[in-house]
């Protein structure tokens, strides 16, 4: 088990390690694909059947469609960016390195680590159960903020009218 | 009488119906219990690859014969009798040609997209309750896991696109994106109430929900009530979509794109997109069949003395050989049509259609009057709005008039 | 309502679909080397000679090589060369002939202009179209041998035609004959009226006239010597 785990831990962070150092935007984006699918094996393997598979449906099927167009539809003209002054990145990289080992080290050194025992999988219609009864108000609310979301997406991508100068 | 009486008890327990287990145990039985579920799901894994392999071959025969027949001309039938060799033909034809890799593609995407896209086309058919018993992998939410599996292979197609560093590839890329955007919605809505109605995630649970009869010659498939019938046409134009079949099959539109993200294949390569297109095809016809055809059930009870998997072989290729009649009638879809009717069509039916469902869901034990009531109200549910969004649809594309040519 | 239009296509495809099976006017294919394609009469392909009889082509080969064709043909793939030595023809008038004719087919573009310069009705086009070859260079280039084809199949494949063109012939020789008797009248009337019997019998043996397909009238005439080999012949 702790095998399997290191071994989806591998698969999920070499991906979103490389998809931050490559260059190349595409596959920055292909790599992060790969880290979700990696998570969703995590899920996968602790028995959460549904969370897994809900999750490789968002991700790899709607939100790297919406990260792929986004970087398809906004790239500069040019390959790939221009190489930051070499100050500029020693800068960020601390900043990164000591941002990554203040979080790293808070949650290993004061975080309680569960036990080890496999728990039993919620069933799917408990979970169903779940989320219709006590969480109904979460759910609703996260529900409203994407439809807000949406909308204010559709706003943003509506034509203007003519007289704005629109190219509607 | 005495036919009733030799008949065995449950259409389950008869030989034909049990043959592949049968199969399987006699092929697994002598092999110590440690390795026996191993082989078992090894066996499962060939025989789908096997049978889906077959069918892929024959597909492509069958649809270049019908699309022949339907434009006047005999198709293939040149190699063996009836042409039925002409798979293996193409098989040796793809395998010695040439493997040409543009200069300035990305090796590694251009190699992965064929082949991500053949195994995610593959792997969504291990769900699919092929008969009685006959799952390979039983899953608490398969339905869900299918779609997961299904919503990658657009993924791929952009992959192949942007990777082979070719124009016409990379519209194509941005096409199937587009398209999947699109369709993937419609696909999931619609398969929600029967989700809803059936009250499992499970294909088995889904296709046990469909068993028995109305009055005894009514079955009880989803396609068969009023917002089943509506979810199942929403899911199978989506299911032409995102297979990238005509009259969707934009990202290879071979008249504009040259063939889109399939410009820079060739070889073997070229033959797992195909092959990858018809095992997507032949996958979400199975879901369809599962979902809303009652899967392996048989539509008569005096029927079911034939096995379950031979219907369930019946009803996919009745679906398939849909997809194949669709692709030789419509002419192909210009992207903001296609965009156009997924949002302002499809999308908005299956959000009705949601509350139909979950309507008929509620309303389950009614009887008598309330259930003649119950169908009516699911049946205005289906039809108001397919006028009513119908004609917004086609408003302001009236009746095409010829100015200087008579019809 | 939507949809109607879609439902109308289904219809008209599966009908199709189920008429290719029962009705001809649905199935429209011939497959083709089985079924030899009945080619309208006025296809054209490649150009060909024209000889009048089957068993002796290069006796009676129309051809008089008097090289017109060879220089009005617009991409120049027919070459000819001039016989040294005089042999009757058909009509068994001694005249010049091709001691060598080739036309390329692979260059020849079908135009049909060196059948409408000649003057003696002697290169017709052909309607044979399967002229694949091995050889791109010999095998498309026809010799005279190759390209040589009896009056009879000229008649078979452009009948129309090939009626017209020898009832022109046969008035031309018609004309021809009463002109020569006409000549031969008058000088037997004017110097010497003494040889008109010699006249009379001599003329109708120089024009006699020669339908079209009929046997060799050059029984009498001397059997032509095999013509040299092309210079560029065919490859075997």
């Amino acid at each position: 088990m702790t095998l399997l785990l290191a071994i989806l831990a591998l698969v999920c962070l070499v991906p979103a390690v490389a998809a931050v150092l490559v260059r190349n935007l595409i596959h920055s984006a292909l790599l992060f694909v790969l880290a979700w699918l990696g998570l969703a094996a995590f899920y996968l393997a602790v028995g959460a059947e549904f969370i897994a598979f809900a999750h490789a449906l968002v991700y790899v099927g709607g939100v790297s469609m919406v990260v792929l167009f986004a970087v398809l539809l906004t790239r500069p003209g040019r390959e790939s960016a221009l190489p930051a002054p070499s100050a500029q990145r020693a800068l960020g990289g601390l900043v990164a390195v000591s941002l990554v080992a203040s979080m790293l080290g808070s949650s290993i050194f004061w975080t309680r680590l569960p036990s080890v025992e496999p728990t039993p999988p919620v069933p799917l219609r408990r979970l169903g159960e779940l989320l219709a009864g006590p969480y109904l108000v979460a759910l609703l609310l996260v529900g409203l903020i994407l439809t807000v979301a949406l909308i204010g997406g559709l706003l943003l991508a509506a034509p203007r009218r003519p007289s704005e100068g629109g190219d509607a | 009488m005495i036919l009733a009486a030799a008949a065995p008890a449950s259409p389950a327990d008869a030989w034909l119906e049990r043959a592949p287990l049968l199969l399987r145990d006699a092929l697994t039985g002598w092999l110590p219990d440690a390795l026996r579920p191993w082989v078992a799901a090894l066996l499962s894994i060939a025989t789908i690859l096997g049978v889906f392999g077959l069918l892929f071959a024959y597909m492509t025969l069958a649809e270049r014969k019908i699309l022949g027949r339907i434009q006047n001309r005999p198709g293939p039938n040149r190699t063996g009798p009836f042409g039925l060799l002409q798979p293996f033909a193409d098989a040796i034809k793809a395998l010695t040609k040439e493997d040409i890799v543009p200069r300035a593609a990305d090796q590694v995407l251009h190699f992965l997209a064929p082949v991500v896209l053949v195994a995610l086309s593959l792997i969504g058919l291990a769900v699919i309750p092929f008969g009685r018993n006959l799952v390979a992998v039983e899953l608490e939410a398969s339905v869900l896991y299918f779609f997961a599996a299904g919503a990658a292979t657009e993924l791929s197609i952009f992959m192949a696109g942007w990777a082979s560093r070719n124009k016409y590839s990379l519209l194509a890329a941005m096409r199937a994106l587009a398209q999947l955007i699109s369709y993937e919605v419609p696909l999931l809505l619609s398969m929600v109430p029967v989700v809803v109605v059936a009250g499992s995630l499970s294909t088995t649970g889904i296709v046990a929900a469909q068993g028995g009869w109305a009055a005894g010659v009514w079955p009880h498939w989803h396609a068969l009530t009023p917002w089943g019938f509506s979810a199942f046409g929403v899911f199978m134009v989506a299911a032409l979509a995102e297979s990238n079949r005509s009259p969707f099959d934009l990202p290879e539109a071979e008249s504009e794109l040259i063939a889109g993200h399939l410009t820079e294949y060739s070889g073997f390569k070229y033959a797992l997109f195909f092959m990858a297109e018809y095992l997507g095809m032949a996958a979400l016809s199975a879901m369809g069949v599962t979902l809303f055809l009652g899967g392996w059930q048989a539509p008569l009870a005096v029927l079911e003395f034939i096995p379950s998997y031979v219907w369930f072989g019946m009803k996919l290729l009745l679906l398939l050989l849909g997809f194949i009649w669709i692709r030789a009638t419509f002419p192909r879809l210009r992207i903001d049509q296609l965009t156009r009717l997924s949002w302002k069509f499809l999308v908005p039916l299956a959000l009705v259609n949601l509350v139909n469902g979950g309507l008929w869901a509620v309303t389950s034990d009614w009887t008598g009057a309330a259930g003649v009531a119950r169908w009516v109200v699911s049946a205005l549910l289906v039809v108001v709005p397919f006028v009513v969004l119908g004609r917004s649809l086609t408003a302001g594309y009236g009746p095409r008039t010829y100015r200087y040519a008579s019809p | 309502m939507l949809g109607k239009g879609l439902l109308q296509g289904l219809a008209v495809t599966a009908k199709n679909l189920v008429g290719s099976y029962h009705d001809p006017a649905r199935y429209v294919t011939q497959e083709y080397p089985e079924v030899q394609p009945k080619l309208p009469e006025a296809y054209r392909n490649f150009p060909f000679l024209v000889s009048e009889t089957a068993d002796d082509p290069m006796g009676t080969l129309r051809c008089v090589a008097c090289q017109i064709c060879e220089k009005e043909c617009p991409p120049q793939c027919i070459y000819i060369e001039k016989s040294k030595d005089k042999k009757p023809d058909a009509t068994g008038k001694a005249q010049i002939y091709p001691a060598v004719f080739a036309i390329d087919t692979a260059v020849c573009m079908s135009c049909q202009i060196c059948v409408e310069v000649c003057p003696f009705d002697a290169i017709k086009m052909d309607q044979e179209f399967a002229i694949a070859a091995t050889d791109r260079f010999g095998g498309l280039l026809l010799n005279r041998e190759q390209l040589a084809k009896p009056n009879a199949y000229y008649h078979q494949i452009h009948p129309t035609e090939a009626a017209e063109v020898d009832e022109r012939l046969a008035a031309e020789r018609r004309a021809a004959e009463e002109k020569a008797r006409l000549a031969a009248a008058a000088k037997a009337a004017a110097p010497k009226p003494a040889v008109p019997a010699a006249a009379a019998a001599a003329a109708p043996g120089a024009a006699r006239p020669a339908p079209a397909g009929s046997t060799a009238p050059a029984a009498s005439a001397p059997v032509d010597p095999v013509p040299p080999p092309a210079p560029r012949p065919p490859s075997p």
